[in-house]
């Protein structure tokens, strides 16, 4: 069952020299109870897409384009106060990037909580909603009486614990976590994530989960959605995305990430920089970085192409797949590239003096 | 990484009371000598200020004798200008009246002044900088303008031509002081809004739902909290050299003596040459309630940047 129904999606920011499209034209339906991983560099666009979701955007930034339906709430209409009373939080909570500035350091954490807590559901006593806040604390693992600790009092993996209790106080229907573990070393890593999984089956919510680390994204999300210049790229299902993707830039990030089974694999990374995002134009966006474009490339936009079972990817030569696949494997495919658009002199000319000759 | 709990019994107790929550705010001045002195001073002057005049309370028919041995304004209560003695330890005045229960009476002028118009202009300053700071956009164009205009004006002309069309009254010095007095913490607390907006717990705040009110109130404000309590401690400071100023210029409310009217009086009687006894007092006490004040500002201060607490 949809849950949430992104559609042809744009979010814009305004800058000096036009507009940024963080977000351009992305479409991307979670169910319920699903985990869906979006994958990308930074700077290209995953936390304003998540914010897009519950609107939390900053003053220059504006959803131009396209419709956000959560569950069967257009969230793109809704007023200000609607938005506070029905959505944030009580439906779409967030585990920020870095949990201990997420805290309010003047509040206790169980404060905070507590001011949640009874914030969304009117007639909760005080009682009762501490009560709640410690037995979560409980279940996360972290001691309940250090529910009147100040945020700075806890460690970092500690607070982002609190942060995920202060996230699933209210049992939201979808978590958008953003980079939940960045800030930890990957023992915390891997415990955090257990526990973030863990409650979310345990409350059946749909999350979405952004980050740069692919290990991260295979370890919990059913699907991935591999997100480009403010594009999805390619999305698919986990294990399709690890062992057969179709996008240059999927098989390009695959290959930065080391494989723990392979002894001699030389990691190769992806040469120069994500794409300026002001007024990008016509073409696809990968196109200057990646080692197959063509001609086509440069002129058009790819349309997303499905490749069945919910497999769609944005790339005109991702018909040539086992090309594409065992090219990408080499280094030099990736090293030995020429950067930048490819000189033509046909495209100099006019075409009307190419016809008269 | 940071600060694990080593013990649970480390823990101040959360119901322990208000009196355990004063000891808290207390602990800054540990260890700070003038920060203490000052705290001293200051309460000494509350106490005295407190206890100026004598309580009659009526259904218990019960007086309590104010510190100052004769009225202040009773005349001839001693000879003309005469030099401090065991009846009249700071002299008296031209008009025979006591300095000493003068002096006294006129710590209540000061302290009213002091704490109400800081506290007035602190809570606009503060209004106005949260507002201005948090909305942005035109609501700030317009609000920093009003305190650019402030900024311009003088304080002294101001005041004068507003009491002399007013009236002299405290209330209209203290309106004066206060008209005057917000634009400094206005323009401080501005700055640190626009600071703490960005942080990360604000986000959470709207990501939770909380409305501007909310965050504004509830979050911000606490956390820019003591640079506002720095503000007023140095409000107070300033108001009460305002008003001295004032006074001395002869804009005083004729009715309540202060400090400064004390010391305008002395020149007015031309006897500012020989009875030092009536000058030096009202001039030292003025110093010294600044300097308290100050002395306190400066522990405060401390609580505010850091950075101050390992010199």
């Amino acid at each position: 069952m949809t849950l949430l129904d992104i559609n042809g999606l744009k979010t814009y920011y305004r800058a000096d020299n036009g507009w940024v499209r963080a977000t351009d034209d992305v479409s991307l339906s979670i169910d319920r109870g699903e985990t869906v991983g979006l994958v990308g560099e930074s700077g290209s666009g995953k936390t304003t897409l998540a914010k897009s979701i519950i609107r939390l955007l900053s003053d220059n930034a504006e959803i131009v384009d396209g419709s956000i339906n959560f569950d069967g709430t257009e969230v793109t209409e809704l007023s200000d106060k609607e938005l506070r009373k029905q959505i944030r939080w009580s439906e779409i909570s967030m585990i920020p990037q870095n949990a201990m500035n997420g805290f309010d350091p003047v509040y206790t954490v169980g404060q905070q909580i507590v001011q949640v807590i009874r914030h969304h559901e009117d007639g909760t006593s005080k009682k009762e909603a501490r009560e709640r806040a410690r037995s979560l604390f409980d279940e996360l693992g972290i001691e309940p009486d250090r529910v009147d600790d100040y945020p700075h009092q806890f460690s970092g993996g500690m607070a982002q614990r609190a942060m995920i209790a202060l996230a699933l106080a209210l049992s939201p229907s979808l978590v958008l976590a953003d980079e939940p573990t960045t800030a930890l070393d990957v023992v915390i890593q891997d415990r955090i994530l257990d526990t973030i999984k863990e409650m979310q089956e345990e409350l059946n919510s749909a999350m979405i989960m952004i980050t740069h680390d692919m290990s991260v994204v295979s370890e919990t999300c059913d699907r991935i959605a591999v997100v480009y210049g403010g594009r999805i790229v390619e999305i698919a299902d986990t294990e399709t995305i690890i062992t057969n993707p179709r996008h240059p830039y999927t098989l390009g990030l695959r290959n930065a990430f080391p494989d723990i089974n392979d002894d001699d694999q030389e990691l190769i990374s992806i040469p120069g920089t994500p794409p300026e995002l002001v007024d990008p134009g016509e073409g696809c966006r990968f196109a200057p970085r990646c080692p197959f474009a063509e001609q086509e490339c440069w002129e058009e936009t790819p349309e997303a192409e499905s490749y069945g079972d919910g497999h769609a990817v944005e790339c005109h030569r991702a018909d040539e797949i086992d090309h594409l696949q065992e090219e990408a494997g080499k280094k030099e495919t990736w090293t030995e590239q020429d950067l930048g658009r490819p000189e033509d002199s046909q495209s100099d000319q006019p075409e009307e003096v190419m016809l008269d000759d | 990484m940071s600060t694990e709990r080593t013990s649970p019994t480390d823990r101040t107790e959360t119901d322990g009371g208000t009196l355990e929550f004063i000891r808290s705010k207390l602990e800054i001045f540990e260890g700070d000598r003038l920060g203490q002195i000052g705290l001293g001073i200051l309460c000494s002057f509350i106490l005295i200020g407190i206890f100026a005049r004598p309580y009659t309370i009526d259904f218990l028919n019960l007086t309590i004798p104010g510190l100052a041995p004769h009225d202040p304004a009773e005349r001839a209560v001693g000879g003309r200008l005469e030099s401090p003695s065991g009846a009249h330890p700071l002299g008296t005045t031209h008009m025979g009246r006591d300095v000493l229960s003068q002096l006294i009476a006129g710590t209540r002028v000061t302290l009213i002044v002091g704490s109400l118009a800081a506290f007035m202009a602190v809570f606009i300053g503060t209004n106005v900088g949260l507002i201005s700071a948090y909305f942005g956009g035109w609501v700030d164009d317009v609000l920093m303008r009003i305190t650019d205009i402030v900024y311009g004006v003088p304080f002294l002309p101001f005041a004068i031509v507003l009491v002399a069309i007013l009236g002299s009254s405290i209330v209209n010095i203290i309106v004066a002081i206060v008209l005057i007095l917000w634009r400094s913490t206005a323009r401080v607390i501005r700055a640190q809004v626009l600071s703490h907006k960005q942080r990360p717990y604000v986000e959470s705040a709207q990501a939770i739902g909380a409305s501007h009110t909310r965050i504004m109130y509830r979050h911000i404000l606490p956390n820019v909290l003591p640079l506002t309590f720095l503000y007023a401690a140095f409000a107070v400071a300033w108001a009460v050299i305002a008003e001295a100023s004032l006074s001395f210029l002869g804009f005083g409310d004729p009715n309540m003596l202060s400090w400064g009217e004390m010391i305008y009086n002395v020149y007015t009687a031309n006897a500012i040459r020989e009875a030092w006894w009536w000058v030096f007092p009202p001039g030292i006490c003025i110093m010294l309630f600044v300097m308290s004040v100050f002395f306190i500002g400066r522990t405060l201060e401390k609580e505010v940047n850091p950075e101050l607490q390992h010199q």
